[in-house]
């Protein structure tokens, strides 16, 4: 048996075997699945929301884009992805302590007063969820067929892969997925800086005379450009990813378990240094780039598994396989449990309210295999269209920052009817400009070089704020004192 | 307080959103470019970090 495979394996079954275990002498009700029962402390917090951030994309698509994008990929690791929920997460966990909100959904539809509302929110967040675990699962069937050199049809691989997660999510919810992440944290941190480091000396001696035989090959790969991936793409696309980044339904919903605020705090504090580890694939690569230059179009994501094979003895690529398959199965983990926890909760109880709490929490636990089977069938018959869905994606969850900080202010000028419609019309938006293909380019062709490079998220939340605070300016008048029941709140406790 | 904390969010927001194009002088072995974002990174780690821990004293005297 090669000794790849046999590593995957034995870490699958460790992974199952830990996902288990998790549930050890806890009763699953439904805050306990689904948010620990708010009760992580600062360490494991930690791990679940790194486990969130690393997934597939660290794996193939980070190393891939460094390998086409070359410098800009610097975008991937800006620090200001964790100032914004450094000030949002605390007064929303203190909010959702407060009114037992569960999820996203709960958040809104409390603090707008809003059943229809709430119900928004959750189809946007489920349409954006569904993409992103499908993306996951084509990098785990390239991951795994790529590791095990071929031998494990990624097929039967994906479906074994699916079926340990859906069976830990639904016996130990949110624990399982915070004692996998713990295994996949240690196994990624050691995999990629040890990957990030050697390759570059292995092959140019040192990671300053890779940098310098890159420049001296491909003048100016290192920089952004005037115009394309230039300043202000840089800027739009880092604002994009800082503001979207915790509207994402499962890290907003895993921000719920904390114990505390300052364990939140700590926690977005923290994470800026794990980036560190991304810097480290852009080494891997660019050490491809130049060890093996010809990739192209899809092939460049295998930049990290061609350089690995090229170097390195089939074990050790079994364990950077290893690594790669749980960084794509534990956000998997959480964003089916967190769909199917919206699903229940505020799609399926919005239209039939006499469901009891007992039958929402059975409700709740059927829906994690049927998640895992749509987005099964999604991975093998979607195409290659579902990353188009998952750019989209990143767009729409974007789409509800705007009502969200509001309705944290002390006295939100926000209405109910301002806040439905701008979403819906950022939403519907960023759906055109993505189906047809469109960008501010080609919407304005005359325009300087810095506003056609701009982010179409960006673009799309700007028309959603001015239409939000329009319409609320009208509708005003109409609202009730939503936070009558809601004393002054500061965003920082002082 | 509250201005401080304000402050240690600001300036590594502006930080890390800007961008030294430039390839030399090479420092720690990185491009300048590089360096530049991930000091950002270390920076703003230790920013954020004074501020939690002015936020949990204020919570304390409360």
């Amino acid at each position: 048996m090669n000794s790849s495979i046999l590593i995957i394996t034995m870490t699958l079954v460790l992974a199952f075997y830990l996902g288990i275990r998790a549930k050890k002498g806890r009763e699953m009700k439904l805050d306990q699945w689904a948010v620990g029962g708010r009760n992580f402390g600062s360490l494991i917090m930690f791990v679940l929301m790194a486990g969130e951030m690393f997934s597939t994309f660290v794996f193939l698509g980070a190393s891939g884009a460094a390998y086409r994008m070359g410098g800009p990929t610097i975008y991937i690791f800006c620090a200001l992805t964790y100032i914004v929920p450094f000030w949002i997460l605390p007064p929303i966990w203190r909010y959702a302590k407060k009114h037992n909100v569960l999820t996203q959904s709960d958040f809104f539809t409390k603090k707008y007063n809003s059943k229809p509302l709430g119900l928004l929110v959750a189809v946007i967040g489920v349409l954006s969820m569904i993409p992103y675990i499908v993306l996951q699962l084509k990098g785990f069937q390239i991951i795994v067929s790529e590791a095990s050199y071929g031998l494990i049809p990624p097929t039967v691989a994906v479906w074994i892969g699916m079926l340990c997660v859906t069976v830990f999510v639904y016996v130990s919810g949110i624990h399982g997925s915070a004692w996998t992440a713990v295994l996949k944290d240690i196994l990624i941190l050691v995999v990629i800086v040890f990957l990030g480091i050697y390759l570059p000396i292995h092959y140019f001696g040192g990671i300053q005379p890779m940098f310098e035989t890159l420049e001296a090959t491909k003048p100016g790969f290192l920089l952004l450009p005037d115009k394309g991936f230039s300043i202000s793409w840089y800027i739009s696309l880092c604002l994009t990813i800082a503001l979207g980044q915790y509207m994402w339904p499962h890290c907003f919903g895993a921000s719920l378990s904390s114990q505390n605020e300052s364990a939140l705090r700590k926690n977005s504090a923290i994470l800026p240094l794990y980036q560190i580890i991304l810097v480290f694939i852009l080494f891997i690569g660019f050490t491809a780039v130049l060890q093996i230059p010809n990739l192209q179009g899809g092939d460049t994501d295998l930049a990290l598994f061609k350089i690995a094979k090229d170097a390195f003895p089939p074990w050790i690529v079994g364990v950077v396989g290893a690594a790669g398959m749980l960084a794509a199965l534990v956000p998997c983990s959480m964003l089916i449990l967190t769909a199917a926890t919206i699903l229940s909760k505020n799609i399926y109880k919005a239209v039939k309210p006499d469901t009891s709490n007992e039958q929402l929490a059975k409700l709740t636990r059927i829906f994690v295999p049927i998640v895992s089977l749509v987005s099964l069938i999604f991975t093998f018959y979607g195409g290659n269209t579902m990353i188009a869905l998952l750019t989209m994606a990143y767009s729409f969850v974007l789409q509800l920052f705007p009502p969200l900080v509001f309705s944290l202010l002390k006295r939100n000028p926000v209405s109910k009817a301002g806040a439905s419609a701008g979403m819906i019309l950022g939403v519907v938006l960023v759906a055109y400009f993505t189906l047809a293909e469109a960008t501010m380019a080609t919407l304005l062709p005359k325009a300087p070089h810095f506003i056609q490079d701009l982010d179409i998220g960006i673009v799309a939340i700007t028309i959603n704020l001015i239409v939000m605070l329009a319409v609320s300016a009208f509708t005003r008048k109409d609202q009730q004192m939503i936070q009558e029941e809601e004393p002054v709140k500061r965003i920082i406790t002082s | 307080m509250k201005k401080i904390i304000v402050l240690l969010s600001v300036i590594p927001a502006i930080g890390s959103l800007s961008v030294i194009n430039r390839v030399e002088p090479y420092i720690f072995g990185l491009p300048f470019i590089i360096f530049w974002s991930t000091a950002w990174l270390i920076l703003t780690s230790i920013c954020l970090y004074i501020s939690s821990v002015i936020c949990d004293r204020q919570e304390e005297n409360k």
